[in-house]
């Protein structure tokens, strides 16, 4: 009996050891399939597929000559890490390189002693001279261009397009100066932006914008998944770095040097992410305040990285894992995808966002004494009073 | 009514004189063209000539025949629509013989550049404020004074800026700017600016008026001494004649100035290298100029290069002078409205009221005629003078115009004779406040174009013109109102003009000098348009006339 125990309890014992090793084997199974469940929704967690930007610069004249370096600064840091020319929209207002006064036709330089020339042989300038205007850059944006525009000037983004737009020139509190003659307001360009938005033609905008005033151009931004940044707080200039003796101008604006400077180390691999971006030029070396904005951005600035704006980044991932396709294609069920496609219905977004709009800080407006025709008229109001009545009636009220 | 008449045959006789290598004046204008020719600029010459109306002694001139060259460099890249100015005028002997040598030299280094956006000029003008008027009457097509030129073959854009050179020697102690232009017009401020910018990053020693500036304001001494620079640029400004060759360029809305190496005895010398290196300065900054200058002040004077006062703190100064000549002649209406206290008088007071304009108009007229006399008389008659006197035709201008002024002074006692009734209490009154408004609108016209002169006028004569009546002791304002009429004003500025240049002059010479100063003005205003002589001639003296007239009035 007790034999007959021991060989029960052995088979049972070895059972259970069996199940527990298929149950073990299966948690590891399991437990890895998610693990690659999480590494592939790592894979696409950005959710972009291309890459787009658009350079703007807004000003002429050979003082100017700082803006044009800005731009081609932000170009060249932006076409070294894989964004090419064909999802790049140059605007440059003025040319600088051919300019008569430039003592080295054919470059721009950023740094003094004209250690970098920033205009290289390569550059590809899709809007050139008067071509820049407040019109060709919204209908850049919007894509409500012409059916005879060349595909170099069109921005040809999708919803899965990262986009970089980068302003320079001359600003003020709530404007953009085009070409010393028109402006762009910030209420435009947020309306531009939610154009974009609900024709999904971005995924992702990151604006960068370097001149005086800058923070007022992100204010009215009103559509998801915008971040800004700026060079400078409203009230405030931004400020040139260094002037060149030998070109006898500015070379480039503060901001903007040294976000070349922080670009310039980053490589298609790196993981900066958008902190240290906002870190760039403290107060300490840029004078003004640089500002940002993130609230309409959906993911963590902690988790986007540098490269999903300013590099065209292709994602190669090498799995170890076969994948059998014996089994034949399964027909889909139609309950689970009317579902999904239930989840995944759109809708517009709020046209004109009251709430918000009502509970922005109200602007502190001066007070002012009384106008001169209100005063006027409660004057002439007084004097036919006391005309009718008499002027005895005044020591009454006084 | 001759050969010279016709301007064609004028050319023609010029040319023939040319051919047969008449001397002119010494220029080396053949040299010249080859060796700009030889920097690698365009040369052309334009020729021109002018019989002045009375032979001028201070430059020793009377026909005045010359040649003005310029070579223009073309910017490399750019359209031909604007272009800068270098000039340096060439005299005989040896007052300007190293600016043109820095001109050249500057040429050939400019020529090496590729950043130039404007043509540059480079201009050597004979007979220097003549020449140069020939040259911009060329430039600009126009021909305001009568002078004869041949067209300019080679044009670059229109001039934005220009900059005359004067240097006598190789090595300068210090450099001076000269601002002053015709009728007193400035250059904008920031070619001062500039100059003055340039002065301290090149280290060479800048001056205004040949004056060095101090730095203690606070001192009493150092506040003089700036104030007797601003008064030196007061009077240079009310002379109303160019003070260098950039003068007649500010009239065609180009700002221009001059600037002069001066060697005096200092211890630190600038080479020509170095006055080179600060020219080249000021021309790349007026070759990034995307506009004329416009943006700082076009009125101001200067007490010191780094001080400035504008006009909107003189022209204040001059308002309350010309406030006391407006309270006069609301005071004088007042008078004349208030009706006549005396019955006796009552009919003909009214009588006489009746005819107060019309006794008025006959001062006017008489005052405004010796006046067109002291205008016209002098160079018309200069030839009748010298074949009755014995006396050159400069000398006999000058003493023509010093007659008829005196003899203006002779006047009030032969008008009276011309009005019908005596004058009277209203009469003189009337009088009085025409004249009265009459200065006034006329140095307030006068401060707007010309302020210097506006105010040293308003200065001497409306303390004069507020107290005079009839009822005043008139020996003692009779030798005050000639004390202080225009040509005692000058006579006085001319010692305190030499008194602040440090060049006192004895009484003789003086008045040789105010002699010359007075054919120069005239000369002026044949020549180049200046309005000092005519303004004084046929305004303001007809004015002080009828003060004059007032004092004697009976």
């Amino acid at each position: 009996m007790g034999y007959f125990l021991s060989y029960y309890t052995y088979i049972s014992f070895g059972c259970w050891v069996q199940n527990m090793l298929a149950a073990i084997i299966m948690l590891i199974f399991i437990c890895f399939c998610v693990h690659f469940q999480n590494t592939a929704g790592q894979f696409f967690s950005s959710g972009h597929t291309n890459n787009w930007a658009v350079l703007v610069c807004t000003s002429r004249f050979w003082f100017n000559y700082r803006h044009v370096a800005n731009t081609l600064s932000v170009y060249r840091s932006v076409k070294r890490l894989g964004i090419p020319d064909s999802h790049i929209v140059l605007m440059l207002a003025d040319d600088m390189a051919c300019n008569h006064r430039n003592p080295k036709p054919a470059t721009v330089f950023s740094h003094r002693n004209m250690e970098l020339n920033v205009y290289g042989d390569d550059v590809e300038v899709d809007y050139r001279g008067y071509e820049v205007t407040v019109e060709n850059f919204l209908r850049v944006l919007t894509g409500r261009l012409p059916p005879s525009t060349p595909r170099s000037k069109r921005l040809l983004s999708d919803d899965r397009s990262n986009i970089l737009i980068y302003l320079t020139g001359h600003g003020g509190n709530g404007f953009l100066k085009f070409q010393d003659s028109e402006e762009i307001s910030n209420v435009e360009l947020a309306d531009a932006f939610e154009q974009m938005w609900q024709k999904r033609r971005y995924n992702e905008l990151l604006f960068i914008i370097d001149t005086c005033q800058g923070a007022s151009m992100y204010e009215r931004f009103y559509s998801p998944n915008i971040m800004a940044l700026a060079s400078s707080q409203v009230g405030e200039d931004s400020l040139s770095h260094q002037p060149d003796l030998a070109i006898g101008v500015h070379l480039m604006d503060r901001y903007t040097f040294y976000l070349l400077e922080f670009l310039e180390d980053i490589h298609p691999a790196s993981k900066s992410n958008m902190n240290d971006l906002f870190k760039v030029c403290p107060k300490s070396q840029c004078v003004s305040t640089p500002g940002h904005r993130t609230d309409l951005f959906l993911r963590d600035p902690g988790s986007v990285l540098i490269t999903d704006f300013f590099g065209s980044v292709r994602k190669v991932e090498i799995t170890m894992e076969a994948i059998h396709l014996t089994d034949p294609i399964l027909q889909l069920e139609d309950g689970p995808m009317s579902e999904e496609v239930q989840e995944k219905t759109y809708s517009y977004v709020d046209q004109l966002p009251v709430s918000e709009i009502i509970h922005q800080k109200p602007k502190q407006k001066d007070w002012h004494p009384p106008d001169g025709f209100i005063l006027g008229l409660w004057t002439l109001i007084l004097l036919v009073f006391f005309k009718t009545y008499g002027i005895k009636h005044l020591k009454h009220i006084f | 009514m001759g050969l010279l008449s016709d301007p064609n045959r004028r050319r023609a006789l010029i040319s023939l004189l040319t051919r047969l290598n008449a001397p002119i004046c010494g220029m080396p204008v053949d040299w010249l063209v080859k060796t700009m020719q030889a920097r690698g600029l365009e040369v052309f010459t334009q020729r021109f000539s002018r019989t002045l109306p009375f032979p001028d002694e201070n430059n020793e001139r009377y026909i005045v025949e010359g040649t003005n060259v310029y070579g223009i460099l073309r910017a490399p890249r750019a359209p031909r629509t604007e272009a800068l100015v270098l000039s340096a005028p060439c005299s005989p002997g040896d007052d300007n013989n190293q600016a043109v040598g820095l001109l050249l030299g500057l040429a050939h280094y400019f020529r090496n550049q590729v950043f130039w956006a404007k043509d540059i000029i480079f201009l050597v003008n004979e007979h220097d404020l003549i020449g140069m008027q020939a040259w911009l009457e060329g430039y600009h097509h126009t021909n305001t004074t009568g002078m004869d030129w041949s067209p300019l073959q080679g044009r670059g854009g229109s001039i934005q800026a220009a900059l005359s050179l004067e240097l006598s020697s190789d090595v300068v102690t210090s450099l001076d700017i000269v601002l002053e232009g015709l009728n007193g017009q400035l250059p904008n401020l920031d070619l001062a600016n500039l100059f003055y910018a340039f002065c301290q990053k090149i280290g060479v020693l800048c001056t205004i008026q040949g004056r060095i500036q101090r730095n203690d304001w606070d001192s009493v001494s150092g506040y003089s001494h700036a104030v007797q620079t601003m008064m030196l640029m007061v009077m240079k400004q009310a002379s109303g004649r160019s003070w260098g060759d950039h003068g007649l360029f500010l009239r065609y809305h180009i700002e221009a100035a001059t600037i002069k190496g001066i060697n005096s005895f200092r211890q630190y010398k600038t080479d020509a290298t170095t006055v080179g290196r600060l020219l080249e300065g000021m021309y790349r900054k007026l070759n990034n100029l995307l506009e004329r200058l416009h943006q700082s002040y076009f009125f101001y004077l200067m007490p010191s290069l780094s001080h400035f006062v504008s006009i909107g703190y003189y022209m204040p100064a001059f308002g309350l002078l010309a406030v006391i000549l407006l309270l006069r002649a609301l005071d004088l209406w007042v008078q004349l409205a208030t009706p006549p206290s005396r019955n006796e008088d009552g009919v003909a007071d009214i009588e006489q009221s009746s005819t107060g304009v019309l006794s008025v108009l006959t001062p006017l007229v008489i005052s405004h005629l010796t006046g067109a006399a002291l205008y016209m008389l002098p160079v018309r008659f200069q030839e009748m003078a010298v074949e009755h006197f014995q006396v050159s035709e400069t000398e006999a201008v000058v003493l023509t115009a010093i007659a008829v002024y005196t003899g203006g002074l002779a006047l009030p006692h032969n008008t009276h004779r011309l009005i019908s009734g005596e004058g009277t209490e209203q009469g003189w009154r009337v009088l009085k406040l025409v004249a009265v408004l009459y200065l006034a609108v006329l140095l307030g016209c006068t401060a707007l174009i010309n302020f210097s002169l506006g105010f040293i006028l308003a200065l001497t004569l409306v303390p004069v013109a507020s107290f005079v009546t009839p009822h005043v002791p008139k020996l003692l304002s009779a030798v005050v109102l000639v004390i202080l009429s225009p040509a005692f004003t000058l006579l006085f500025s001319v010692f305190i003009f030499q008194e602040l240049q440090e060049m006192p002059v004895s009484f003789q010479d003086g008045w040789m000098l105010y002699l010359s100063v007075i054919s120069q003005g005239i000369l002026d205003h044949y020549l180049y348009g200046s309005l000092v002589y005519p303004l004084i001639a046929l305004m303001v003296y007809p004015c002080w006339l009828l003060f004059w007239n007032i004092l004697f009035w009976k």
